[in-house]
């Protein structure tokens, strides 16, 4: 949790009609921190951005932009500044125009607001471009001016709704890159909204991932990535191997499950866990599993036949079918040791390490 | 989470509901919309309604009996000279739709499939006539279709004939010809817009799975372009029905439509509820037509698939 | 891919030629008939002349009619704009209950024949015993022109994407500063649009202030009238040449405007 919230989100619900975007979603972000709304598309990350800037007013509960309660606060009066999916970069302006679009109603004097624009293009690297036509500028760029647009206004929180989906590969990951140490620059909360849990991954102090309006799971990116509470957060965030156990034991900071091919594994115990009737879902990521190649030895081994096979360059995915387990493993397997030549059907001995497991909570009443 | 500006809020509980639904999007669009939506009731349902309400009205001289009587539609319906300039009036809007939407329909197909990169002039060029005056271009055609008028003169200086040609003007030939060329960009306009809307790869679909180019744009073209040739139609005939300039110019004794009928009863004829009752037959019975014009339409193209 | 489009339709070229050739004869007829140096409408061509030209002008009930007609169109194109911006907007921003049938209404004097809408509009008029006046003529076009304004509008702002007035909100800017500083300039082109096409429907509009003028013609009333008299024919053959040369070049300002807002617009989508 932060020490000091910059936006604190009580129990706000939006509902269209009898669908509901927001289903009684609380949450605290920090002052400075780079927060993700993770999530598909329809889970809610998007309406609760817009709520934040002002652009859409939730049915009910309430929202404090550091401290003031600013539900029903228009988006002109909030110190939040917003970076649009389409950059909405305005057309009829230049770059220098659309900078300062802001800063006029500040009525500052003229040497003034010049300075500002200047540093905010300096900042997002366009320097000297304030006379480029809006069309003139290509998709990275759009993307820049909209950030030295919003920045140059200094606000507490700076909202980005998808900013990076319409670049291409390349110069998102390199965006990406710019945009975290942007935000170490600056020092101001961020909160970005995506899809692509990578991105999150990358870019977050902390990430909160949606399902169906509501909030799964608010954690840092490694503990979202290693320990996921639900089956539906592993899934979002990469390829997890799901196997059904029974409950054995159960202390008050582990408990031991008995799988079918894994023996019994002991597991950290998440908070509020309650199993239903003993039976439970367990998880491992398929990076976590490793070949065994010739006569290599390892403390916890299984032995399976290679299925399916798709080369991916650096990796190789593989499908794994093991006697006993009602669906095959996938594994993720480098290829310095000829993963990718594995024939089909081939017999290999692979290694897992009990401590990868997570115990998944039932989605509470969630749909599917 | 802090307690200090909680307080605040449970007494602001209604405003803040009320303040809601004011930033609500629906009653900015009702707010918005309103200014012309009243302007449109106050001055076409309401008076419109108002010539329905006549309808059922008599008139005796100058007084008006507000009793209920449906005498003006039998007048309107059995009177031979009503009867005729109906029948007379639905099938020239008929015609001219038909003709209208038949001849533009290539024109559309031209400049949407082959406009290349000056689509939108060739839309301007088309539409320009069509905002010119149109009592202009009804004298235009009285000019060019007349005894003595520029078609006749013309052949007859260039030794084609001997004598005037006088079944060219006053009939209803001369009505249709003219409604077709002032409704042209009309007709055009839809169905323009409605093969733009096609995808191009469905018709490159349809010929790579073995069809030839006119299957195609019967079987896919054509279809798909259905709801503009639908609203050019639409366009076309429901106001044509009504038209008073053109036959008044160049339809003679033959080429007269009910708006002659209707005007008349609102100027020298002053009877309003006849005139009330003949326009809301007219416009009763070209919805009819129409309606049914568009369902055969559509049985047309079923057929085709 | 020439050659394959000749051999596939041949007449097509041939077609749309003579098609458009049937559109604009009538109306490249008037002009060179204004300038011919005989009163009937024969020919071969009698010679050039421009007296026709120069008898409009000592003629006081004509300027009248132009004067009242020029009274009108601007009357009518500013009051129809300003109400076509109203639903435009509503449509293209807002989603609400009853917003296809109030759209519905607003559009429907395009779906009903002219002659209904005039005399429902006397009649109304009469009803409530005010005087036939331009006043009369531009409240009835004014019906008759929202339609055609609010098409060119609603293609103008549907262009118009949403995030550029969130995006001034969020910079601070008030409802009305985003109106002016972003709404406006990037819809200008269309709103000019809409002014020229409703100008010059109210300009070429016959029935509706045929019906509802009274005393006060407008020139195509007045036209309507000089019909009668065969002698008058190539003085109305004169100035209904300017008539569509002023239609012509209005409507092509408008075009020019409509393409510079489709531009403006058009420059937002992603890359």
């Amino acid at each position: 949790m932060p020490d000091r919230p910059m936006i604190s989100i009580e129990n706000v619900s939006r509902y269209y009609g009898s669908y509901r975007a927001l289903d009684d979603v609380s949450l605290e972000i920090g002052a400075g921190e780079f927060f993700s709304l993770l999530g598909p598309s329809g889970c809610g990350k998007t309406t609760l951005l817009r709520s934040i800037a002002g652009f859409d007013v939730p049915t009910a509960g309430e929202i404090r932009i550091d401290g003031t309660p600013s539900t029903l606060l228009p988006a002109n009066r909030r110190p939040t500044n917003m970076v649009f999916q389409n950059y909405a970069i305005f057309p009829h302006l230049d770059v220098g125009e659309n900078v300062a679009y802001g800063l006029k109603r500040l009525k500052l004097d003229a040497a003034e607001e010049r300075r500002r624009v200047a540093d905010a293009l300096d900042q997002v690297r366009l320097t000297g471009l304030d006379r480029r036509k809006a069309n003139e500028l290509s998709g990275g760029q759009r993307q820049r001016v909209a950030l030295a647009r919003a920045l140059v206004m200094r606000p507490k929180v700076l909202l980005l709704d998808e900013p990076l989906s319409a670049l291409d590969k390349k110069l998102r990951e390199q965006m990406q890159v710019e945009l975290r140490s942007l935000q170490k620059a600056v020092g101001i909360t961020f909160i970005l909204v995506t899809h692509d849990q990578y991105e999150a991954l990358a870019l977050s102090d902390r990430i909160a991932v949606m399902f169906g309006g509501r909030i799964a799971q608010v954690a840092t990116p490694k503990e979202i990535y290693q320990r996921p509470r639900t089956r539906r957060v592993a899934d979002f965030l990469g390829g997890m191997n799901f196997l059904q156990a029974k409950l054995t034991s159960e202390r008050s900071d582990s408990v031991s499950v008995e799988t079918a091919r894994f023996g019994t594994i002991r597991l950290e115990r998440p908070k509020g866990f309650a199993p239903t009737n003993g039976h439970v879902t367990v998880g491992i990521r398929p990076e976590r599993l490793r070949l065994l190649w010739d006569d290599e030895r390892a403390p916890h081994e299984l032995v399976g036949r290679v299925e399916n096979r798709a080369y991916f360059g650096e990796v190789t995915h593989l499908t794994i079918g093991v006697d006993g387990l009602e669906q095959p493993l996938s594994m993720i397997e480098t290829n310095d040791y000829g993963a990718d030549d594995l024939p089909l059907g081939a017999d290999i001995r692979l290694a897992y390490d009990p401590e990868a497991f997570v115990l998944l909570a039932e989605e509470g009443g969630s749909r599917q | 989470m802090s307690s200090v500006a909680i307080d605040s809020s449970p007494g602001a509980v209604k405003p803040a509901a009320r303040g809601r639904w004011m930033r609500s999007e629906e009653a900015r669009g009702l707010a918005m919309i309103s200014p012309t939506l009243l302007y449109a009731l106050a001055l076409l349902l309401v008076p419109v309604t108002l010539v329905v309400a006549y309808s059922f009205w008599t008139q005796n001289y100058l007084e008006i009996d507000r009793s209920f009587t449906l005498e003006n539609y039998r007048q309107a319906l059995t009177e031979p000279i009503y009867r005729d300039l109906f029948i007379r009036s639905l099938w020239i809007s008929l015609a001219t739709s038909a003709i209208t939407v038949g001849f533009s329909y290539p024109v559309a197909w031209f400049i949407s499939f082959h406009g290349g990169a000056h689509r939108n002039l060739w839309l301007f060029l088309v539409t320009i006539p069509c905002w010119t005056s149109y009592l202009l271009r009804v004298m235009s055609w009285k000019v060019i279709l007349g005894y003595g008028g520029v078609l006749n003169t013309g052949l007859m200086s260039a030794g084609l004939i001997d004598q005037p040609i006088t079944s060219l003007l006053y009939n209803a030939n001369a009505v249709v010809i003219t409604l077709v060329h002032s409704w042209a960009a009309f007709a055009i306009l839809p169905i323009y817009v409605s093969l733009q809307k096609i995808d191009r790869s469905l018709i490159e679909a349809a010929r790579d799975l073995g069809d030839g180019p006119m299957r195609a744009f019967l079987r896919v073209t054509l279809p798909l372009s259905m709801p503009g040739v639908v609203s050019a139609f639409l366009i076309v005939m429901i106001p044509t029905v009504g038209d008073y300039v053109t036959p008044k110019l160049v339809g003679g004794k033959d080429g007269v439509m009910i708006a002659t009928a209707i005007q008349a009863q609102f100027g020298k004829g002053a009877n309003w509820p006849l005139g009330a009752a003949l326009s809301v037959t007219t416009m009763v019975l070209v919805s009819l037509v129409a309606a049914a014009v568009v369902l055969a339409l559509r049985l047309v193209v079923r057929r085709i698939r | 891919m020439l050659l394959h489009r000749l051999r596939l339709l041949p007449f097509l070229p041939v077609y749309v030629a003579v098609y458009f050739l049937f559109l604009y004869l009538p109306i490249l007829l008037l002009p060179v008939f204004s300038f011919n140096d005989a009163a009937t409408t024969t020919l071969p061509l009698a010679g050039f002349t421009t007296k026709w030209y120069a008898s409009l002008w000592g003629n006081t009930v004509l300027l009248q009619a132009a004067r009242n007609s020029l009274i009108v169109g601007v009357c009518v194109s500013l009051i129809s704009t300003i109400l076509g911006i109203c639903a435009a907007r509503a449509i293209t921003r807002y989603r609400f209950r009853g917003q296809r049938p109030a759209t519905g209404l607003i559009m429907a004097s395009l779906f009903l024949p002219e002659i209904i809408v005039a005399v429902s509009l006397l009649m109304i008029v009469l009803q409530m015993g005010l005087e036939l006046s331009l006043v009369t003529v531009i409240l009835g076009q004014v019906v008759f022109c929202i339609p055609y304004s609010m098409s060119v509008l609603v293609s103008g702002f549907e262009g118009f994407d949403r995030s550029l007035e969130e995006a001034s909100y969020d910079l601070g800017e008030t409802a009305i500063g985003t109106f002016r500083r972003v709404t406006l300039p990037v819809v200008a082109p269309a709103i000019v649009s809409s002014l020229l096409v409703t100008f010059t429907i109210s300009l070429d509009e016959f029935i509706l202030a045929f019906f509802l003028s009274g005393t006060e013609p407008t020139l195509p009333v007045y036209i309507w009238g000089q019909l009668r008299f065969a002698a008058k024919l190539p003085g109305v053959l004169a100035l209904g040449s300017l008539m569509i040369l002023a239609s012509v070049l209005l409507l092509t300002a408008a075009e020019v405007m409509r393409r510079r807002a489709e531009r403006r617009t058009q420059a937002t989508p992603a890359p």
